[in-house]
Formats: C-alpha cells, sequence, structure tokens
C-alpha cells in the first residue's frame, strides 16, 4: 500500500481505541513490546504453574483410596497438562515457542505460581488444593476470560469452564472426610490450615506493593487488583468453610458490618517471598522432577521427529483433502489377521 | 442364562485395573505434554472398564483396595513397571492388541460381557492406535529409539504367552486369537523395522501364573502403595 | 527441525454434524497423523467435537492487520447486499 497513513491511524492510535473500545487485541495486531513481554511473562506464568501444579496432586494418584476418588483425580490432573498446552498455544501467538518457554521454566529465568512449591502430605490436601488453590485461582482466572489479548481470553474461556469441576471434587472431596471418622475429620482440618494462608497469597502482594498492577489494569490484561480478589475469595469461603464444618485459621477472621466484607488477619510476607525466593519446602523438588521428565522424554520426541523426516511429516493423509480425513481407515488386528 | 462367573469378572477387571494404574504413575513424567493427556486418556478408560468389570464381581472398592496379592487374577504383563517411554508403548501395543481381538470376540457373542465389551472395544481400539504409532515411530525414528523399542519388545515378550490361556468363564476362540494377535503383532513389528522377539513364552519361569494369583515381585509394591491409604482407614468412606 | 522441537498445528473441531468445523487452539506434533491424534486428546477430551483438522501452522496464509482497511472496509457501504436494505409493504409475505 502506498497511500500515506494518516495520524488517526498510527498504529498506537489504533491499539489504544481498540483497548478503549474494550476490544480485544489479536496476533498480528501491532502492539507496544512492553504489552507483548508483559502478556508473554504472564502467560507462561501461568502455563508453568498448570505443569507443575501436576506434582503435588500425581502424588496421589496411586494412593487414591477409591477408584471413584482415582478417576476424578486422574482426570483433574490431565486436565493441568491440557490447560498448559492451551496457554503455551497461546503464548506462542506472541512469538515465543514452547520449547523456548519450558527452557526459562527448567532453568529458573521464569517463574510459576509459589503455591506449589507446598507438599502434600496427605490424602486431605488434595481436597484442599481442589477447594482453597482452584478456587483462587478461579477468583483470578474468571476476569481474564475478559483480558485484552484475545488468544489468552479465549483459552481462560475454555479453561474456567474446565476448572468448575476441579473446585467442586475438592469441596466434595473435603466434606466427606470432614464427615466421616474423626481421623478423617483431623486430616481434613489439617489440611486446611496448612493451605489457607498460601492461597490467599496467591493473590500477589498488596496493591500497594505490586510492581505490575497499575500498567496491567490500564491495559485491561488485569481487571480487578490483587487485594480486591483476594477480598472477595476470602468473603466466598467462609461460609463454605461453615458448611464444611471446618474452620479457617485465622483468629482475626470476622464480619466487618460497616465494610460489608470480612476482615482478615495479617499475612505472613516475608514467608511469600522466601518461598519465591526459592526457598519453599518445594522448589527445588519441583523443578528438578519437571527438569528430568523433559530430559528423560528428550529421546522420545527426537524418534517422533526423526521418523515424521523420513515419511515426510504427512505421512498417510497428505494429498488428500482434510474432508476425506474423516473416512480414514487405520490398521487393525482384524485386517491384519484377515 | 447371563450369570456373571465372577473369576472371569475379576480377570479382565484386575488387567485393565493394573494397567490403569501402572498408566497412571506416567502423571507428570511424560517425555512431553502432549503424551501426557494421551496417556491418562489411556489409564481412565482402563479405570473406567476395571470398575464396570469389578462392580460385576462385587465391590469394586473392596475387591481394588482389599484384596491380598495372591487374589489378584490379572495377566502378568499389566503389572510390569513402566520402565522407560518404549517399555510402556511396548506393553500397550502387546496388551491392547489382546484386549481388542477378546473384547471383539465378545462384544458380538451374547455371553454377560457382551454390553460391556461392546463400549471397551471402542475405547481399546484407540489405545491400541496410539500404541502402533509409537511403536513404528520408536522403531523407525533413531537408533537409540530403535534400540529401546527392540529391548522393550524383548523383554516383555515372556509375558505374551499368558494371555491365550483360557480363561474360566469367558467363552472366547482362543487360538483364533492368538492368530489374530501374532499377524497383527507380526505386521506392525515388521512395518516399524523392528524384529519379532524369538524367547519362550511359556512353560517353568516364562509367565504364565497371573490368572492363578501368581505375581511378579513389582507387582506387590505397587499394591503395597494403591492400598496403603484405604487399608489405613478401616471401614471409612471417602 | 531439531528433535525437540514438534512443528505447530492448527486444530479445527466439528462439535456436531451439520456445523462447520472451528479453530479449536493449537498443539505441537511430530506429524500430521500424531497432530489428530493429539488434537482428540486435548480438544475432545469432553465430547467437544465428532471431526478433526489439522493443517501445519506454517501452511496458513493470512490477511494482514496493516491492511485491515483496503481489505474489509470497502464492504462496509455496500449496505444493498443486506435484506435490510430494501422496503417492502407491510403484508407482502414469503418475501
Amino acid at each position: 500500500m502506498t497511500t500515506t497513513v494518516p495520524d488517526a491511524q498510527a498504529p498506537e492510535a489504533v491499539f489504544d481505541a481498540a483497548l478503549a473500545a474494550d476490544e480485544r487485541i489479536e496476533p498480528r495486531d501491532w502492539m507496544p513490546d512492553a504489552y507483548r513481554a508483559t502478556l508473554v511473562r504472564q502467560i507462561a506464568q501461568h502455563a508453568h504453574s498448570e505443569i507443575i501444579g501436576m506434582q503435588p496432586e500425581a502424588n496421589w494418584i496411586t494412593r487414591a483410596p477409591s477408584l471413584r476418588r482415582k478417576a476424578i483425580l486422574m482426570a483433574k490432573v490431565q486436565d493441568e497438562a491440557g490447560h498448559g498446552l492451551y496457554l503455551y498455544s497461546a503464548a506462542e501467538t506472541l512469538g515465543t515457542g514452547r520449547e523456548e518457554l519450558l527452557d526459562k521454566l527448567h532453568s529458573g529465568r521464569q517463574r510459576y505460581s509459589s503455591i506449589f512449591n507446598y507438599p502434600t502430605l496427605t490424602w486431605a490436601d488434595v481436597g484442599a488444593i481442589g477447594w482453597l488453590v482452584d478456587g483462587a485461582a478461579i477468583t483470578n482466572q474468571v476476569p481474564l476470560c475478559r483480558c485484552s489479548y484475545g488468544p489468552y481470553a479465549r483459552a481462560m474461556i475454555r479453561i474456567c469452564k474446565e476448572e468448575s469441576f476441579h473446585q467442586r471434587q475438592g469441596y466434595e472431596l473435603l466434606l466427606a472426610l470432614s464427615r466421616g471418622t474423626e481421623a478423617q475429620h483431623a486430616m481434613a482440618q489439617d489440611a486446611v490450615n496448612r493451605w489457607w494462608w498460601p492461597s490467599l497469597m496467591m493473590f500477589g502482594p498488596p496493591d500497594d506493593a505490586s510492581a505490575h498492577s497499575a500498567q496491567s489494569m490500564a491495559w485491561k490484561i488485569k481487571r480487578h487488583s490483587n487485594d480486591e480478589l483476594r477480598q472477595r475469595f476470602v468473603d466466598i469461603c467462609v461460609p463454605q468453610a461453615e458448611s464444611l464444618g471446618l474452620t479457617l485459621p485465622d483468629p482475626d477472621l470476622r464480619w466487618n458490618e460497616q465494610r460489608g466484607h470480612h476482615d482478615f488477619g495479617a499475612i505472613d510476607w516475608d514467608e511469600f517471598h522466601e518461598v519465591l525466593r526459592g526457598n519453599g519446602p518445594c522448589n527445588e523438588q519441583r523443578i528438578e522432577r519437571r527438569r528430568r521428565a523433559h530430559e528423560e522424554g528428550a529421546w522420545v520426541r527426537e524418534a517422533a521427529a526423526a521418523y515424521a523426516a523420513k515419511h515426510d511429516g504427512h505421512h498417510g493423509t497428505h494429498d488428500k483433502h482434510a474432508e476425506h480425513t474423516e473416512h480414514d481407515n487405520h490398521g487393525k488386528p482384524e485386517e491384519a489377521a484377515a | 442364562m447371563n450369570r456373571v462367573p465372577v473369576p472371569a469378572a475379576l480377570a479382565l477387571g484386575d488387567d485393565a485395573l493394573v494397567l490403569s494404574h501402572r498408566l497412571g504413575e506416567w502423571a507428570g513424567n511424560a517425555p512431553v505434554l502432549e503424551e501426557e493427556v494421551a496417556l491418562a486418556n489411556i489409564a481412565l478408560d482402563l479405570l473406567g472398564q476395571a470398575r464396570a468389570l469389578l462392580s460385576l464381581a462385587g465391590d469394586e472398592d473392596e475387591l481394588a483396595f482389599l484384596r491380598e496379592e495372591r487374589a489378584f487374577r490379572n495377566v502378568q504383563l499389566v503389572e510390569q513397571p513402566n520402565g522407560d517411554f518404549a517399555h510402556t508403548i511396548a506393553r500397550q501395543l502387546y496388551f491392547s492388541a489382546y484386549q481388542q481381538l477378546l473384547y471383539g470376540q465378545l462384544a458380538s457373542g451374547e455371553g454377560p460381557f457382551a454390553p460391556l465389551a461392546a463400549k471397551a472395544v471402542k475405547e481399546v481400539a484407540y489405545h491400541l492406535d496410539h500404541a502402533e504409532h509409537w511403536t513404528l515411530r520408536l522403531g523407525d525414528g533413531t537408533p537409540e529409539s530403535h534400540a529401546r523399542m527392540q529391548r522393550a519388545l524383548d523383554a516383555l515378550w515372556r509375558y505374551t504367552g499368558e494371555l491365550f490361556e483360557p480363561v474360566e468363564g469367558v467363552s472366547a476362540d482362543w487360538p483364533a486369537l492368538q492368530d489374530g494377535w501374532s499377524a497383527y503383532v507380526t505386521d506392525v513389528l515388521r512395518r516399524a523395522g523392528l524384529t519379532l522377539p524369538e524367547g519362550p513364552r511359556e512353560g517353568a519361569w516364562t509367565a504364565g501364573a497371573g490368572r492363578q494369583g501368581i505375581h511378579t515381585e513389582p507387582f506387590g509394591r505397587m499394591l503395597a502403595e494403591m492400598q496403603h491409604l484405604h487399608r489405613s482407614h478401616p471401614g471409612a468412606s471417602w | 527441525m531439531t528433535g525437540t522441537d514438534w512443528p505447530l498445528w492448527e486444530v479445527f473441531v466439528r462439535s456436531r454434524r451439520g456445523l462447520s468445523h472451528t479453530h479449536a487452539g493449537s498443539l505441537h506434533a511430530p506429524d500430521a497423523e500424531m497432530a489428530l491424534r493429539n488434537a482428540r486428546d486435548l480438544y475432545t477430551r469432553r465430547s467437544e467435537g465428532v471431526s478433526i483438522w489439522v493443517v501445519p501452522s506454517s501452511a496458513i496464509t493470512a490477511s494482514s492487520p496493516d491492511e485491515k482497511d483496503p481489505f474489509f472496509e470497502p464492504a462496509a457501504d455496500k449496505a444493498y447486499r443486506h435484506p435490510t436494505f430494501y422496503e417492502i409493504p407491510e403484508g407482502v409475505r414469503h418475501l
């Protein structure tokens, strides 16, 4: 195009106008470098959290106490791998490949949610993670379905839809324990005691200490402040804990008539920063396991790539119209035996 | 008469339960994220089959969590540890090929397992497809993957003879099943550039006793892990 | 292609018969057959589809957002392409 672009059409103005009109930014649109970098950082951290988050729960798949619970837990951990994949795809639309992001995760240059640096010590922890950790995640994520970046918002819509079962299964698991034997009830209470405060930390530092919040809100990547979401979460959890017959480990927790919200005790931000710095109970272990899986899988990924190179990468279906793939027959024992 | 023969439900149910458990051990350890999802899908299908089958024989949880090792009736093949990805794929190829042929027969018959088999056979077709595609890729991938795949096929071969021993209460054409299985496995391995293993697979000290409750050493540890929590809280509900 | 870098594929899912395939997302796979299977496992875990297409992302040619106006704006002033453009006397039916 040789026509001069009028000022109003300057890419920056188009971007700003789209944000102002609450329209979505799409991958090939012009966007400020900092917007792109913020998104990549946030989406990557989110994706990493999903796949590191598989570990504390997978820790209990082989010990699940009933077959029903085992099926639920396997499906949930599988969903987390799936959510990681959706999110890596979203990051990929910004020009950063999954391999690069995984490298950064494995070498400690990118973070994942600190919550997964806490251990799952008993079966009840699976329930506490579902109820509190997934609950906090959902509180954070629902507004992200309206995030200004289209691919991220679409991934979040899919994820939120799928995650609604995660929180419910956790709650149901805890309810069964709470109403069960004395030992089961104690197990549930102990898990809630350990997971409550780390869950509140999931919303990030207080608003006045949050480095990225203001800009992210201006860009409509973020829609609510950390403290706003944290308060919303506390208000939701209090009556849910009552129905569970469990208590939340905070002596300062009480309803404040004037504010119309619950007041709650001071969060131990020193602990938060320690865990963030890598000194949580499981930081080493989580990354090490992730790195090992990746390294041990290298020969498998190489084999598949080598096979594809030998067979032209489109083995079997490459010269047909896509519609025809629906009618493909794959070799099956009956055919081989016939 | 469509009364369910309990030993048969246990044999088929235990196969599915134990293999599902082994596949569940992959969670968080798969070679690539896409395989996390794929392996979990297979594990979930098998767990669903196990629950349906064990429920025909009694209470699924009592059967899964409160039986001693000697009371399990699964073939030894499915209890073999995951090993590397090649071992997992070889185990799946051997087992899914067997399961598909067996369930195909059961689905087309009129026995008590027909409805269940009709549903399961579709799931198994996908498991087999997955195993076959990976067998081709590992066999015809890199020298390393070829060597690993061949080693896995060889190592697990001795456990395949047991697959074709008639199971009490399962009416199947066992010789035809074995022929179909051999033809299929031979064909896949040929296409993958792999060699059909030649070692013995019946007689003393080759496998064959899983259906009689004789298992391999790793199975006891697997059950210890699987049953520990349930057994620690007698009578509790979860 | 390096060993650890599988190509990217775009996934299109037909959610039920009678509807067209819709873009669902993307994934990595070494080849088309595996891409199809990965797509099945990832994007139809909850019965979201009856048919799947996978397309190498590199095979897609997209219109450029820079050409947005020349590409799409000329269509905006042709209201006569839409049925609501025409005034029909009241009471005339089946039109």
